[in-house]
């Protein structure tokens, strides 16, 4: 499936990525195994995405949690808690 | 309803008066702007930068309004977010909501500021003598929204 990443805030300028397309070869795969498979990258990647940072996801525009399935074509977000207003 | 996400300014007077054009059932029309404070966490700040994710913070707005709409009596409501780069005493978000009677249109405004800061995807970056820093979210913003959960 392929699908598309964007990062935002700290996140974004830490991995130095604000957004990415993806081909993987599952079908569907659960937003917790997506962070693991990107956290494999480095260790910035593993901190960023699996340490204490509390780490918002989005699929297509939703917040979601861990558990949630990601399928072909879906657009997913990671940021951080949001501080607007 | 209005929902915008920008970096221009805006114009209290303007949105409160196109609110209020040609219509007469409205008896309360509540506002709440917010501003750049000049001093955040004992550092004087010289500079905020407001990032966002374009399509899902307008939704998120939408849904947040309508959310709002569904628990009171709400005729009409705006809500103005700016984005980019600030400075101390600039204007940053404004809410308005119209209703028949304050009561509604307080709870609604207070409402959705509540759930704007802890559920649409904005973020502070602020400049500081220190350098630059991201904002973390902030428990009491969390609590002002929990006491509005239903039971």
């Amino acid at each position: 499936m392929k699908i598309k990443i964007f990062y935002f805030a700290r996140l974004k300028e830490t991995l130095k990525f604000s957004s990415e397309d993806l081909e993987l070869p599952d079908d569907e795969l659960s937003l917790l195994k997506l962070k693991g498979l990107l956290a494999k990258r480095s260790e910035v990647w593993q901190k960023m995405l699996l340490g204490s940072l509390k780490v918002r996801g989005a699929i297509n525009h939703e917040l979601v949690d861990d558990q949630a399935l990601i399928v072909d074509g879906d657009e997913v977000a990671f940021f951080p808690p949001v501080t607007g207003g | 309803m209005k929902i915008a996400v920008q970096s221009e300014d805006f114009d209290l007077n303007f949105e409160l008066a196109r609110m209020r054009e040609s219509r007469q059932d409205i008896g309360a029309l509540v506002s709440f702007v917010g501003l750049v404070r000049d001093l955040n966490e004992g550092e004087t700040v010289s500079q905020l930068t407001l990032e966002h994710y374009p399509g899902m913070t307008e939704k998120a707005l939408q849904a947040i309004v309508a959310d709002a709409a569904s628990r009171w009596a709400v005729l009409d409501a705006t809500v103005v977010h700016r984005v980019g780069s600030l400075q101390a005493s600039e204007q940053i978000v404004l809410v308005a909501v119209a209703s028949a009677h304050r009561d509604q249109a307080f709870k609604a405004c207070e409402f959705i500021m509540d759930y704007l800061k802890t559920q649409a995807p904005f973020w502070k970056k602020e400049l500081t003598a220190s350098g630059e820093r991201w904002l973390d979210d902030k428990d009491s913003d969390h609590d002002a929204q929990k006491r509005w959960q239903l039971p």
